[in-house]
């Protein structure tokens, strides 16, 4: 995994709903429910940690997972929710100015 | 509504979270629309910084769609600083306005301030039509021109279409106007009596006729053989279901603080001036006494032909008179839908013959 940087765009509705979070995209409407490790991910977006050492910290230390699959479905996870402008990603650290783009 | 929505709000509903909450920030109006539900002479409102109080606890007690309303809500000068407010808090916010007070400069700001739709009441594509329904002439332009101002930022519109008798017919040109502005387009043709049960606005109701075009209308229901198919029998599990969402994962706040099930439920639950919202929402007695109601306990409705797949609206089975009583005007969609006589309604269905 290169390093990536992912931030929450301020263009979106969030909210903790069962322990899971309820997000929904302002740009296309596109609602998601993100599972606990997920919400893990999405609430450690802070735009400055990369991607992997995020994915140590939130997920792989506090869940049973493999690390491996953890960083897989990562990926996979914050690609599909930048594609409808829900999370920020880049190669370099976001500034919080851009998070409110 | 997605499955995926459904199945949140059904979640929500489990976990007695207010998902859903409609505030009318005023009840003033700058225009007259012959069939609103309102009296115009607001309460005494809610200042914007107890706006800003209420909305840190909504957020606190999960409520993730806010609608603001009214009236008219731009007549207020802090709606801005109040709907900024929501900025930090993650809301998906909705505006619903008649869109005549906004200008560039509103326009610029709605935009700013990641609204996630604005809704805005079309009556008709012809303005001398849409000006009979709101009794402002010039209305439908300036309406038309926020629109335009908004749709040309990239702000997400949609127009509700509310169907009256002023402008009856035209609904087909006001969801081509949508469709050229790249807004969305709602129906509605359910007109409701005044808030204080003054039923006179049901007048306005279009003819069953009219109705029945509507509600088989494809390009309004989809499927329209799945929305109009006879009623299924009720399943026995659905006979100990809820009536609908209010006080469950949605309720409405007025101007002046007073909590209620349902911006269509008048029965008054407590003030967030007083109390607080979540004190409200899970101690009210008269919310919890919404709550307790179940489909069994209709007397009329659970044994109808029709329960299985009617939208009976608790606020205006109350309104017409019992709060566990039919919704004559849901009877009569019903029956617009199917072309079958609801067996537990009383005749004559057609309201406005």
């Amino acid at each position: 995994m290169n390093h990536k940087y992912i931030a929450r765009s301020t263009e979106v509705a969030a909210r903790m709903l069962g322990g899971e979070m309820i997000v929904m995209s302002a740009a296309d409407s596109s609602l998601f429910t993100l599972n606990e490790q997920a919400t893990a991910i999405w609430e450690a977006a802070d735009g400055v940690t990369p991607l992997r050492a995020l994915v140590d910290r939130a997920v792989c230390e506090v869940f049973d997972v493999d690390p491996a699959v953890a960083y897989s479905d990562a990926e996979t996870f914050v690609t599909e929710l930048a594609s409808h402008g829900v999370l920020l990603l880049s190669d370099s650290p976001i500034p919080p100015r851009e998070q409110s783009a | 509504m997605s499955a995926l929505l459904q199945e949140v709000m059904d979640r929500a509903r489990l976990l007695g979270v207010p998902f859903d909450v409609h505030l009318d920030l005023t009840w003033r109006c700058n225009e007259r629309c012959v069939h609103c539900y309102l009296e115009h002479a607001s309460p005494d409102e809610m200042s914007a910084p107890e706006y800003r109080g209420l909305l840190d606890q909504l957020a606190e007690a999960g409520v993730f769609f806010l609608t603001f309303s009214g009236g008219e809500p731009l007549l207020r000068p802090d709606l801005f600083e109040i709907l900024a407010h929501t900025r930090g808090l993650a809301f998906c916010v909705k505006l619903k306005t008649n869109a005549s007070l906004i200008g560039q400069r509103e326009a610029d700001r709605i935009r700013s301030l990641g609204i996630h739709e604005v809704h805005v009441s079309l009556y008709s594509h012809r303005p001398e039509a849409h000006d009979a329904v709101t009794l402002i002439p010039g209305s439908f332009e300036r309406s038309l021109h926020a629109v335009r101002l908004l749709r040309s930022l990239g702000q997400k519109v949609v127009f509700t279409h509310i169907v009256t008798r002023l402008a009856s017919g035209d609904d087909a040109g006001v969801c081509a106007l949508a469709g050229e502005l790249g807004a969305g387009f709602r129906i509605d043709p359910t007109i409701t009596p005044k808030i204080d049960g003054d039923s006179s606005p049901l007048a306005l109701n279009v003819p069953h006729s009219e109705l029945v075009r509507i509600v088989t209308s494809p390009e309004y229901v989809g499927n329209v053989e799945a929305f109009c198919a006879p009623p299924k029998p009720p399943d026995p599990a659905a006979l100990d279901g809820i009536l609908c969402g209010a006080g469950h994962n949605h309720c409405y706040i007025a101007p002046n603080g007073e909590v209620f099930p349902c911006v269509q439920f008048p029965v008054s639950c407590g003030n967030v001036r007083r109390q607080g919202f979540l004190d409200i929402w899970r101690h009210s007695p008269a919310m919890n006494e919404v709550r307790s109601v179940r489909v069994h306990d209709l007397p009329v409705c659970a044994p109808c032909s029709h329960i299985a797949n009617c939208t009976r609206c608790p606020g205006l089975a109350l309104m017409d008179g019992d709060v566990r009583g039919p919704s004559l005007q849901d009877c009569e969609k019903s029956w617009a839908r199917t072309g079958l006589v609801p067996t537990g309604c009383p005749a004559p269905l057609d309201l406005t013959a």
